[in-house]
């Protein structure tokens, strides 16, 4: 069967990788330049624990279940995930009622091991918290992840099982023939199929209406985060949210993979047409300074690297909208993935072969015996013993020459990044990490695009930052 | 491998360094990340350098090429393309193409330089385009790697590499409509303002601020406004250039990642606290150049460097170096460097005014001097004769205003 994946952020690549280790046929289409950059990209990478949600949503089934699929997942797909634990803190007996509130439903979300920490103990885990908290529910099993790792690594493994993957490649258009999906149709060309996969994320609700399916309307809910320098990660060692409200989780302190803390995110509601703004405002980025300063007094701002926005698919029935179309056949709806679609991605993965193609839909699955689950990642040769990547850089000189200085990412990981299909500067930083480290790519953005203009056989003209005309430089000074 | 004395980095602070040292006949090995040594200086290909120290004026390349004909006059071990992953007690772990290194030294002089501070630090709003670059990176693009990095600029931020840049930029076709500047006077030195926009008729906005970027995929405008002296947008003062480029000059900061978290930082400049002989908290650790201040010319750099090479070399040849003491930042100070004063030296101040101050009083220990004229922008720079200084456990600088 022709399977189209719509949408190459985490949760259409872990589903296009579910569906080739069935034997589909599969198409990856994606209308960025890169894979997750759509909301995979610019959210906070919280694996969450899942005391959050609802009994009885897809929301609060699918979390507890992601997160602990996220430990297999890791190992196959070859991608970090640092289980750090998370505090909610609470500042008064009202906010300590939430609390209780959410470990009972952590209970019934089968969420192991929450429990409410007093002050003092609080404050000796975190010792740089408000010292006006009065208790925090702690959950050991929350953590952390690059999102978009993920989403590529998925995206890897797909096309090592025969996945096909499109970048640039924007849907406009879906032939249905009596009542059946039939093609795919973009601004580059047609592309035939049999089940068709919408996981378009923000522009989910325009994908199904092109089907004439059901959905639900999304509307983008902007988050605005600050990042922090690395020499701030002694200073947080576990994800902490305020006690959340009706409408969001707050603003959370947490410290990234790699030591980076990111602050934030904002909670803006914006109108259906504006899926693309991504900017960031003065009032977002001083609210988010303002809530954490109320949660962690002391996180020095003077070491800000830099500010960014993301927007998430929200829509009024705030549950995940994962259905196969009654109306069209072949068509399958994995929109409205709002928080925590992170944590849930790969049990929502699962959940869409197994439970709407399979028990739903009635199509019979055959494992496809020659699927491999794994995919090795690019190895950061500075994490590694110096015996070990001395040994590498005997077979290979350009493991052991170092283009950017701060992350110390060698020219090797960044050939490796092209080779895997990076083919602009941020391909390069979210695949490696060069060009994301104290200096913002000031010493080392031209030494990378020496490396992209040679491999890719181009002038230093054609380099694009991000997706788009995002041209770095113009032409040259003289001939 | 063992060494004597390890110079980490090989600019105009490094090179010097590496020189002084190797005249006491002791083993020196000098490390450059990059290619080649000449550090910041190989891209400044304007002119300005040397006027102090080769008593003649230099472009950049010149002046790293003089002090690299000194260097290879000396048994010196440089090793170029080599990063310093770690530095841990006398060890140091380098990266090259060679391996993974570990270099034993008896002292280190810490010489890694500035950096610039990046866009995200700010904290503006607005979109994330490609097109904006700091005054550094575009100085690279165009006069190491032949590349124009657009067509119309506006520049944020009037220190001198932002003022060095309006002109480039212009001389080689690229429109400049404006340099903006927060304070309400220039980041620059004067002779900076004059040559680079007095002389192309590039207007400076004073106390005025970027508040707003906008471009999709390319940098399209950029929205400037005033500010008022809390320094917060005056609402109604927003103008809006149409540039597909905007050119950040908004500082420098000391590198110091590497020792941070086991010497002694001061707090004055963010760089490496040392001695006026160019030792930190650590007593084997040297530092010179800009990753100790932020100095207005590179003579000084290599002039200090020198005397952090000699006084690390004296170290590690087992002399007893004098107790040093401390140095206190007083009143209207707001850079001071060196931060202890050790008698095996003379002593050279060098301090930054916060505010501008027509006319002032220097005092520290015994010694006084009047100053006119004084601006955050231009460092003072002040030899104190050893006798003013004699009888004091503890120096503090102050500028009063007169």
């Amino acid at each position: 069967m022709k399977g189209v994946v719509i949408g190459a952020g985490i949760v259409g690549s872990l589903i296009a990788r579910e569906l080739t280790r069935y034997g589909f046929d599969v198409s990856i289409i994606e209308k960025e330049a890169d894979i997750g950059w759509g909301v995979t990209k610019a959210n906070s990478g919280i694996v969450h624990a899942g005391y959050d949600d609802e009994p009885g949503t897809l929301r609060a089934a699918l979390c507890a279940k992601g997160n602990a699929m996220y430990e297999k997942l890791s190992k196959e797909l070859d991608f970090k995930v640092k289980r750090t634990g998370s505090f909610v803190v609470a500042f008064n007996d009202e906010e300590l009622e939430i609390l209780k509130e959410l470990i009972k439903r952590g209970e019934t979300n089968g969420v192991p091991d929450l429990k409410i920490l007093d002050r003092d103990d609080a404050l000796s885990m975190e010792p740089h918290l408000n010292p006006e908290i009065k208790y925090a529910l702690y959950a050991p099993t929350a953590g952390v992840i690059f999102p978009w790792d993920v989403a590529i690594a998925a995206v890897e493994n797909a096309t090592a099982n025969g996945a096909k993957l499109f970048l640039n490649e924007k849907v406009v258009d879906i032939e249905v023939k009596d009542g059946r999906v039939k093609k795919v149709i973009t601004d580059k060309g047609e592309h035939e199929a049999d089940l068709v996969i919408n996981a378009a994320g923000l522009y989910g609700d325009e994908i199904a209406r092109m089907a004439g399916a059901e959905h639900v309307p999304i509307h983008p809910r902007k988050g605005e985060y600050i990042i922090l320098d690395n020499k701030v990660s002694k200073m947080v060692k576990r994800v902490i949210f305020p006690t959340p409200s009706k409408k969001s989780k707050g603003i959370l302190v947490v410290p990234t993979l790699t030591g980076e803390v990111l602050l934030g995110p904002t909670a803006q509601d914006l109108p259906p047409e504006m899926k693309d703004n991504l900017s960031t405002t003065a009032e977002g980025l001083n609210f988010v300074k303002e809530k954490v300063i109320k949660l962690m007094p002391n996180l020095p701002f003077n070491k800000t690297l830099k500010t960014f926005a993301g927007l998430r698919p929200e829509s009024p029935q705030k549950d995940f909208f994962i259905k196969k179309s009654d109306k069209v056949w072949g068509f399958v709806n994995v929109i409205a993935i709002r928080s925590p679609g992170l944590t849930a991605a790969p049990a929502i993965a699962k959940y869409v072969v197994e439970k709407v193609i399979e028990e739903d839909m009635g199509i019979t699955l055959e494992k496809n015996e020659s699927f491999n689950p794994i995919r090795k990642g690019i190895t950061h040769f500075a994490d590694l013993p110096p015996e070990e990547w001395n040994e590498i850089i005997k077979k290979d000189p350009k493991a052991g020459k170092i283009i950017c200085f701060c992350n110390k990412v060698t020219e090797r990981e960044v050939i490796e990044a092209i080779k895997r299909g990076a083919r602009t500067l941020d391909g390069i930083k979210f695949r490696t990490r060069a060009m994301a480290g104290r200096c913002q790519a000031n010493f080392c953005t031209t030494r990378v695009m020496r490396v992209l203009a040679r491999e890719l056989g181009v002038d230093m003209s054609e380099i694009m930052l991000k997706s788009g005309n995002s041209w770095v430089v113009d032409g040259k000074v003289r001939r | 491998m063992r060494t004597d004395v390890l110079v980490i980095g090989g600019g105009a602070a490094g090179m010097g360094a590496a020189i002084a040292a190797a005249k006491e006949g002791v083993k020196v090995t000098l490390l450059e990340r990059e290619e080649k040594t000449g550090g910041i200086l190989n891209q400044c290909i304007h002119n300005g350098f040397g006027l102090h120290y080769f008593k003649e004026e230099l472009t950049g390349p010149e002046y790293a090429e003089r002090l690299k004909k000194i260097l290879g006059e000396y048994d010196i071990d440089v090793v170029t393309d080599s990063v310093v992953k770690v530095i841990k007690n006398k060890k140091v772990v380098t990266v090259s193409c060679d391996g993974v290194k570990e270099i034993e030294t008896s002292s280190i002089v810490f010489a890694t330089g500035a950096r610039e501070k990046p866009f995200g630090a700010l904290m503006i709003p607005g979109d994330r385009p490609s097109g904006i670059f700091t005054a550094g990176v575009v100085q690279k693009f165009i006069n190491i790697e032949n590349r124009l990095p657009g067509k119309r600029a506006l520049i944020l931020g009037s220190g001198d590499i932002g003022l060095i840049m309006a002109r480039r930029l212009t001389l080689e076709g690229v429109e400049v409509v404006g340099v903006v500047e927060r304070m309400p006077y220039p980041g620059g030195l004067a002779r900076n303002i004059r040559q680079c926009l007095e002389d192309f008729d590039i207007p400076l906005y004073l106390s005025s601020t970027v508040v707003e970027v906008r471009g999709k995929e390319r940098l399209e405008k950029v929205v400037v406004a005033k500010v008022d002296e809390a320094f917060n947008p005056i609402p109604g003062t927003e103008k809006t250039f149409k540039v597909d480029t905007l050119v950040l000059s908004a500082g420098l900061l000391p590198m110091v990642s590497l020792v941070s978290d086991f010497a002694t930082l001061n707090g004055t400049s963010g760089g490496l606290a040392t001695s006026n002989i160019g030792q930190s908290s650590v007593e084997w650790l040297f530092g010179a150049g800009n990753s100790t201040v932020v100095y207005d010319l590179v003579d000084y750099v290599t002039i200090e460097g020198e005397r952090a090479g000699k006084f690390a070399a004296l170290y590690a040849k087992g002399e007893k170096l004098s107790e040093k003491i401390p140095i206190e930042p007083g009143e209207n100070v707001r850079v001071l460097h060196p931060r202890w004063y050790s008698k095996d030296d003379g002593l050279t101040i060098y301090t930054r005014v916060s505010k501008p101050i027509e006319k002032a009083k220097l005092v520290i220990g015994n010694y006084e001097r009047t100053l006119t004229n004084l601006m955050p922008s231009e460092m003072v720079v002040l030899k104190v004769p050893a006798r003013y200084l004699e009888g004091f456990n503890k120096l503090e600088v102050s500028i009063k205003e007169v």
